[in-house]
């Protein structure tokens, strides 16, 4: 027996914030919490159980070890809906949506919510390593004499917390600085990738002046738009800023051409059709499959956001499709040079040979079909609440359209990327 | 916002002050809790005229739980039902002053008069026509002279409508009518469906509330769904975290829309017929005010009062009968006007204009609604303690509140049980009216 597909049936997200914007007293639970309550009301699930929530976020306090379903409890979702935590930094949330979907498409489930969320403004804060140490040993200590001891050896510099940074911890790199390294090689310039922010701007603005997102997203906050969202954005305006990531004359990354820091969350209700059909629920899209690839960035053999280049073929092969047959492409905007590289190495017919290993390149697709309501560029990117946005984005694309296919693709940290197919309701 | 006079009024030792000063000692009015009995004591039922309706209002209060007397014994009454039907010489009216005079001094607290009459418009020559119309002056003084929260209120039933009464009688004696009073409504002959469980009159329907994220609309939105409907609440997408928050603590839906938008009206029935199979009930609640003296008034507070509180009702109603099965039989359509709209308001030309509109458009409505089973009311609200009304200047708002009959504010609640009543299948003979809920209100009187 054929496994069934898992239909999209709908998403909701909160508006995403800037970094210590309206959001920075905003918790990850709180976030999550709002994101599945906007599902709850949307589709009508107050007090209903649901077969499973999965979601993440990526920068998480230890005490949130639970988070998902402290979240769940919190929500106007039954109290009895199982939940677990994802991680899989950036592909959180789409590899969250990937889990509940194979568990329905296994007949395992009947609906689930897969989502994601995050925070920089409210990040977790360690202790020092020594201090950390000192603590340990103080707690391990037998008698009070020993116990003074081992708090004695705290010294004042001990007290300096660490903060996480955005950085490997192989490679001690910047995600940035890694990116300008893969944008040189394949020689991204500037000027493309100023126009793809621009582009990206422009789309999302006119999405959310169509209305696009009326049943996509929930006020949170006061917040209605992405705080990050310059309807004005401009080449020329995008021409004056400075290099951030990489050095000297090679170094095109700017702060507008990068997703800053972001803060928010989202939530995609998955189902089987029987399952909607019963609740009155339209259905989006289905889940058509998922595949994700790693690289070897450590070594200097790839590029540390090159991943999907890796996956998105072995997709298409599993499923006898090019990368032509395709009627959207949802290419997460980590760095406008980011997506450029992805579509330069698809292009290139020594890379799709000698890395690949296929006869002939994957070829360039057209880019009137990419991130056509704009990406994380305009929207901005809380890590783990990527995912559910485009899910949620790309279905709601192909029921509009009635028909065709759309292709995600999502790199992540650790030289990872998740990418997975999306086909329209028949 | 509390009402410190009324609660003032009412404590021990202030009350007793004010009660020596003479000031009006405003009433704690009784409210519809579920489970609450029709009425808190027995009722005195008796006639004016033949008083033809005697035995089946008997019936009805005693099938409700209430005990039925036909003579004042000196206690204590929580409803007089006056069956004037019968009257049709002045002469007959004698026997309201007989029959009704005294048992109003017996009235308990929050004690309710229903007065039954024939409609004017249906007698035989003007002597039943002159009889007919005085219960309207009647029914309307003795609201004036109830004291302790007590309302009177006039039922026009048309001969023939007798079996479309009950509801129309249920809701004016109980306290879900607590803040209506002084009002005439007319009863038509119509076909009811199948008794619902008074209790949840609204089991198994699906009900629109448009402005339901916060005042009014929610409270709309809560009793509703209180009687037992699935609630679509809709408001503009700016709102939408108190939507949501509304939608699921009454295990409704959130539908974020601006009701002005172009496809606004499609968008709507699509979604009611999509998601739930038809809508049974509509309440067009969504309104704004922007107001200014008319000589100062620009362009975008003229439209955009036009455009949300007239023009968008219009519209959605339009596309709702347009679009195939989003109307279910028996649909109930609900209306929010304003006293504004009836009595005019100074500074509110724009929202006065909408609101009259209204009007209008529920009477022109009912007709072309009536071969479906379906009904089209509106309600307009008096003074009612919202955010609106909170952010009034102090003096203004303490007038507001106390020219009207029960010398207080309406709660949201009163708005959202008479558009309750209004919505039940069981209102069938209700339709094309206009019910004032404000405490009788002297505006627009
Ligand atoms: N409060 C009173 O005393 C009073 C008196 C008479 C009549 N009314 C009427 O009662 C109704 C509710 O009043 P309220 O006091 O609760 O007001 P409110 O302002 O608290 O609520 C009105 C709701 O309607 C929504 N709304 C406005 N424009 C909309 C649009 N284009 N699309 C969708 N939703 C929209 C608002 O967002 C808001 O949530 C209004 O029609 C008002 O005119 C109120």
């Amino acid at each position: 027996m054929a496994p069934r597909r898992a239909a999209v049936v709908g998403g909701n997200r909160i508006p995403f914030a800037r970094s210590n914007g309206p959001y920075a007293h905003a918790a990850n639970q709180d976030m999550l919490t709002a994101a599945l309550d906007g599902l709850v009301s949307r589709f009508g699930l107050a007090g209903e159980r649901l077969g499973e929530v999965a979601a993440g976020a990526v920068l998480k306090h230890s005490r949130d070890f639970n988070l998902t379903r402290e979240a769940v409890l919190g929500s106007a979702l039954a109290p009895s809906t199982p939940a677990y935590d994802v991680q899989q930094a950036c592909g959180t949330g789409l590899e969250a949506a990937i889990l509940v979907a194979n568990k329905i498409a296994l007949g395992q489930l009947d609906s689930g919510i897969a989502g994601g969320v995050d925070t920089t403004s409210d990040a977790p804060i360690a202790v020092n390593e020594r201090l950390r140490q000192a603590l340990l040993a103080a707690n391990r200590a037998k008698s009070t004499g020993a116990r003074l001891a081992a708090l004695a050896r705290i010294r004042p510099n001990h007290l300096v917390p660490e903060i996480p940074r955005n950085s490997e911890p192989r490679t001690g790199m910047s995600m940035g600085d890694h990116a300008a390294a893969t944008a040189l090689r394949w020689q991204v310039t500037r000027e493309d990738q100023d126009a793809l922010t621009v582009t990206s701007h422009h789309r999302l603005a006119a999405a959310y002046d169509r209305g696009f997102f009326d049943d996509l997203l929930t006020p949170y906050l006061g917040l209605n738009r992405d705080q990050n969202l310059r309807p004005d954005s401009s080449l020329e305006k995008l021409a004056t800023l400075k290099p951030v990531f990489g050095r000297g004359e090679g170094a095109t990354m700017t702060a507008a051409n990068s997703t800053p820091l972001t803060d928010g969350a989202s939530a995609v209700l998955l189902a089987s059709d029987e399952w909607a059909a019963d609740h009155g629920l339209p259905v989006l899209a289905h889940f058509v499959d998922a595949e994700t690839a790693a690289v070897d960035y450590v070594h200097g053999e790839e590029g540390l956001l090159m991943a999907p280049a890796y996956a998105v073929p072995r997709l298409l092969a599993r499923n006898g499709l090019t990368l032509q047959d395709f009627d959207f492409y949802e290419i997460h905007e980590a760095f406008a040079s980011q997506v450029l590289s992805t579509l330069a190495a698809w292009e290139s017919p020594e890379f799709c040979k000698e890395k690949l290993g296929l006869d002939a390149p994957l070829g360039s697709i057209d880019r009137a079909k990419l991130n056509v309501n704009g990406s994380s560029l305009a929207a901005g990117h809380p890590f783990a609440a990527t995912g559910g946005r485009i899910v949620a984005t790309l279905a709601k694309l192909l029921a509009e359209r009635g028909s065709g296919r759309g292709l995600i693709s999502i790199c992540a940290a650790g030289g990872q990327g998740v990418v997975a197919i999306l086909e329209a309701a028949k | 916002m509390s009402d410190w006079y009324r609660d003032m009024t009412n404590s021990a030792v202030l009350g007793g002050l004010t009660r020596r000063l003479g000031l009006p000692r405003p009433a704690v009015l009784r409210r519809h809790t579920p489970g609450d009995p029709l009425l808190t004591g027995p009722a005195l039922v008796v006639a004016a005229g033949t008083g033809p309706l005697v035995a089946a209002v008997s019936d009805l209060l005693r099938a409700d739980g209430a005990e039925v007397r036909f003579e004042a014994d000196g206690e204590r009454l929580a409803a007089v039902v006056l069956d004037a039907t019968g009257a049709e010489t002045p002469a007959e009216l004698e026997e309201v002053r007989t029959a009704l005079g005294p048992a109003l001094r017996r009235l308990a607290p929050s004690g309710r008069v229903v007065i039954l009459g024939r409609p004017p418009v249906e007698a035989d020559g003007p002597t039943a026509a002159a009889t007919r119309q005085a219960l309207v002056g009647i029914a309307r003084s003795v609201a004036k002279e109830a004291r302790g929260g007590a309302t009177a209120n006039l039922i026009q039933v048309s001969d023939g409508a007798e079996d479309a009464l009950a509801s129309t009688l249920r809701f004016f004696l109980s306290g879900r009518s607590a803040y209506v009073s002084g009002q005439v409504v007319r009863v038509s002959p119509a076909e009811v469906p199948d008794a619902a469980d008074p209790t949840t009159p609204h089991a198994g329907r699906v009900a629109v509330v448009t402005g339901a994220a916060r005042g009014i609309g929610a409270s709309i939105a809560e009793t509703l769904a209180r009687d037992g409907a699935t609630v679509i609440c809709v408001d503009i997408p700016a709102q939408g975290q108190a939507l949501s928050t509304v939608a699921n603590r009454i295990g409704g839906t959130a539908l974020q829309l601006d009701i002005t938008a172009a496809d606004a009206p499609a968008r709507l029935a699509e979604h009611v017929v999509e998601r739930h199979g038809g809508a049974d009930v509509i309440v067009h609640n969504a309104g704004i005010t922007r107001d200014k003296l008319l000589a100062n008034m620009d362009e975008a507070r003229w439209a955009s009062v036009i455009a949300v509180n007239l023009e968008a009702q219009l519209r959605i109603n339009a596309a709702l009968l347009e679009t195939a099965g989003a109307l279910k039989e028996n649909a109930r359509i609900v209306c929010v006007s304003s006293m504004s709209g009836i009595a005019g308001n100074r500074g509110q030309v724009n929202y006065a204009a909408s609101k009259a509109g209204v009007i209008g458009l529920v009477e022109a409505t009912a007709p072309l609604l009536r071969e479906r089973g379906a009904t089209i009311n509106a309600v307009a609200p008096g003074f009612i303690e919202t955010e609106m009304t909170a952010a009034m200047p102090f003096g203004t708002r303490e007038v507001g509140r106390r020219i009207n009959s029960l010398s207080q504010g309406g709660l949201p609640v009163d708005v959202a049980e008479t558009i309750g009543w209004l919505a039940q299948t069981a209102s069938a003979g209700v339709t094309g009216q206009t019910v004032r809920v404000c405490g009788q209100s002297l505006l627009g009187a």
